[in-house]
């Protein structure tokens, strides 16, 4: 009686195949409980479920973010888009590319006047996880570089319920020549944090996705802080001359400095497709 | 024409066909975005009280899209087969929901008359239906398609084996290529969405599948999700394609968002059949369809998402596809806002789809910004699964790497063989038994198979 229990405990049926998943971060070889997912599983599967659903429903807290910002020597403003809450945004994407009339008017009274090289939105997206965890960084990485290199800088602008589109109404009522939006993707199962980067020149409200240029899957597992800089960098220095958009193909992974440095830091673990808009 | 229904001292108008058929829609996120839903439940009803009135015939005059613009209205119009619509050209679209439901429709009567019906009568009816008659009609559908194998027969269901990884790495698609085999998936396709837009990266992973397939003598077939262009080049170039795949949408604007139109496919049809890789059929396009792809492309002039979602299955019909695959859950809850909304759809593409004649399968699945979750997918598989879909998504653990959704694993479509008895492509099941992975009803083990050295060919 006894061994018959212990057999029922071990009810799972392991898979021969185990050694393969060192190939790939698939859920293969989960083994079954009849035909079913064991137990083990399904509570793994449903943990990664329940982060990408916090991720996603989760707010951007400005005041921490602020903080985290208040190193890089500037101004931040808050914004609003024109969703009032999540279940809007998510609803509703015409609403999360346009600011809400108040903070279009804050902006337009803090522009600067005759405007800047880049300005830097920081939009909550589909992960304000993302942005809190990455956007610091990747900025931390980034600002020596273009200070060195001369570009005005605009304000940082916090944006809440933001839609990619977003930023091009922020860079054009700010006179930002080149707009970078820094934005959390649509949390994956396994990349519940994953930041996506939107560059685009001349910014201005009704672009398509078409005028910008993408960075996609930011973060440690992801592509670096560094790489991604560099890339970012690239990208600016392409588009101040050629403009942005789908005629611009992103020439810096066959350069010598990147490949350089991704010997340091790593190969990107692989992007996916890009997954907001 | 202007279509009235009067409730009461209430007196409901609805300017033309479009505007009836979006009223008498079940609410949708698409639809309301586009500002197109009933403004009251009663007015729900309503529309669909006057669309019941409304005679099939109607649909040949009223076109919801213009013929001088639109050549997927054309297509549906001078591809009409008034002989087969005859018997049916005296009844309502409420007459139409009974006669489907009788059983006067049976299987062999109901493959007759598809090639007179069109997708506006289609979608009309279905607006009528509870979501228990879109699994009653749809199961009384019978669509049998071949290439290396037989999907559609009656008591079995296929699974499309969907091994993707980020990066393209060949032992990474390997590994969960072997994963879905081990579980007896792959008879419907095998089918990589690639990561690289490449043709030589595309090239590639079709020699790697079909070496695969050559290597065990496995009776399936392949594809690489790629855009029908690239498609015909690698054709060109001589490399291994079984299957066209392409993305299809109900209007001719929202074909040209994707960058293809009729003659596009029509060409890549030709070169494909040209080839004769088939060994049992020559049925060799894949199409992939979702509400609100046409509404996410500016391009449904007006027109609900459903019924421009059945308009692109009249696209699909024209090719004789292998597979049709709704992807009902990956364009998001923009569109398609909670398990609810996405159970409701992917039983009317389903239904849809089949009164039309075309091979349906759906991608059970939701992006983690919709409300929904795997219990939601649950109820849908079980849905699709009674209604006899022909067949279904095999992904590693639910989990697609690549594309970042959640669609059904290889044990969703065990669990629902188990439950209804369900059997694969007859073809692929003697494989399967000729390999000792299955003794012709369960899964067996598979230690010690030759099938385990699989990705050393990667």
């Amino acid at each position: 009686m006894k061994q018959d229990i212990l057999r029922l405990c071990t009810a799972v049926a392991e898979d021969a195949w185990s050694a393969e998943r060192q190939h790939t971060v698939a859920r293969i070889a989960l083994g079954r409980s009849g035909v079913s997912l064991p137990t083990r599983q399904t509570l793994s599967f449903a943990l990664d479920h329940a982060r990408a659903r916090d991720a996603v429903h989760g707010e951007l807290d400005m005041p921490a973010l602020a903080r985290a910002l208040a190193g890089l020597g500037l101004p931040l403003l808050q914004v609003h888009s024109a969703a009032p809450d999540r279940a809007c945004y998510l609803q509703r994407p015409d609403l999360g590319r346009k600011l809400s009339a108040s903070s279009r008017s804050a902006l337009l009274a803090a522009a600067p006047a005759g405007g800047c090289d880049v300005v830097f939105v920081l939009g909550d997206g589909l992960s304000a996880r993302a942005v809190a965890s990455h956007a610091p960084r990747l900025l931390e990485a980034l600002l020596p570089a273009l200070r060195r290199e001369g570009w005005s800088l605009g304000p940082l602008v916090l944006a809440s319920q933001a839609r990619v589109a977003l930023g091009d109404e922020v860079g054009a009522v700010l006179g930002a020549r080149m707009l970078v939006m820094l934005i959390g993707e649509r949390p994956g199962l396994s990349s519940p944090d994953s930041l996506g980067v939107y560059l685009t020149a001349a910014p201005r409200v009704g672009l398509s996705d078409a005028a910008r240029n993408c960075i996609s899957n930011v973060r440690p597992d992801g592509l670096s802080y560094p790489l991604a800089a560099y890339k970012l960098m690239w990208l600016l220095r392409a588009a101040r001359r050629d403009g942005s958009g789908v005629a611009l193909k992103d020439g810096s992974a066959a350069e010598a400095a990147y490949l350089a440095l991704q010997a340091v830091v790593g190969v990107q673990q692989g992007a996916g497709k890009p997954v907001i808009s | 024409m202007v279509h009235v229904t009067t409730l009461g001292s209430r007196r409901y108008r609805f300017a033309d066909l479009k505007t009836l058929l979006a009223k008498a829609t079940p609410s949708r996120a698409g639809d309301r975005l586009a500002g197109l839903v009933a403004a009251s439940a009663e007015e729900r009803v309503a529309a669909q009280m006057a669309l019941a009135e409304l005679p099939l015939r109607h649909f040949l005059s009223e076109l919801v899209v213009p013929y001088e613009t639109d050549e997927v209205s054309r297509l549906i119009v001078d591809s009409h087969d008034a002989q087969a619509f005859a018997p049916l050209a005296h009844l309502t679209v409420g007459d139409f929901r009974d006669w489907l439901l009788s059983g006067q429709a049976d299987s062999v009567t109901l493959a007759a008359v598809a090639p007179g019906l069109t997708p506006e009568m289609v979608a009309a009816v279905s607006k009528l239906m509870r979501n228990q008659d879109l699994v009653l009609v749809a199961r009384k559908c019978q669509v049998v398609t071949r290439f290396r194998n037989t999907q559609g027969l009656p008591g079995r269901m296929g699974v499309r084996l969907q091994p993707n990884h980020p990066t393209d790495d060949a032992r990474g698609i390997a590994a969960a290529l072997l994963d879905g085999l081990m579980y007896g998936a792959g008879d419907a396709v095998v089918g990589i969405n690639p990561a690289s837009d490449s043709p030589d990266d595309i090239a590639r992973l079709l020699h790697l599948l079909d070496g695969v397939r050559q290597r065990y003598a496995i009776p399936m077939q392949s594809c690489v999700l790629t855009h029908v262009t690239t498609t015909l080049e690698l054709i060109r170039r001589g490399c291994p394609v079984d299957l066209v795949f392409q993305s299809v949408a109900g209007t001719e604007a929202a074909n040209a968002g994707f960058g293809i139109n009729l003659a596009m496919l029509g060409e890549a049809h030709e070169a494909a059949l040209a080839l004769g890789r088939g060994s049992v059929g020559d049925n060799l396009m894949y199409f992939e369809t979702g509400q609100g792809s046409a509404l996410s492309a500016g391009a449904h002039h007006g027109v609900d998402q459903q019924t421009c979602e059945v308009r692109a299955y009249a696209v699909a019909r024209h090719f004789r596809p292998l597979l049709v695959n709704t992807v009902v859950g990956f364009i998001g809850p923009e569109y398609l806002y909670d398990g609810r909304e996405i159970i409701r759809a992917a039983l009317e593409d389903h239904c849809c789809g089949k009164l039309l004649g075309l091979p349906m399968g759906c991608d059970i699945c939701y992006t983690n910004h919709a409300e929904a979750d795997q219990n939601d997918m649950d109820t849908l598989l079980t849905l699709l699964g009674v209604a006899g879909v022909n067949f279904i998504i095999g992904v590693p653990g639910a989990d697609d790497i690549m594309l970042g959704y959640q669609s059904t694993s290889f044990h969703d479509a065990l669990y629902l063989r188990e439950v209804l008895g369900l059997r694969r492509a007859p073809e692929f099941e003697d494989w399967l038994q000729s390999m000792a992975l299955s003794d012709g009803q369960r899964l067996l083990p598979g230690a010690g198979s030759t099938l385990l050295r699989l990705a050393e060919a990667a």
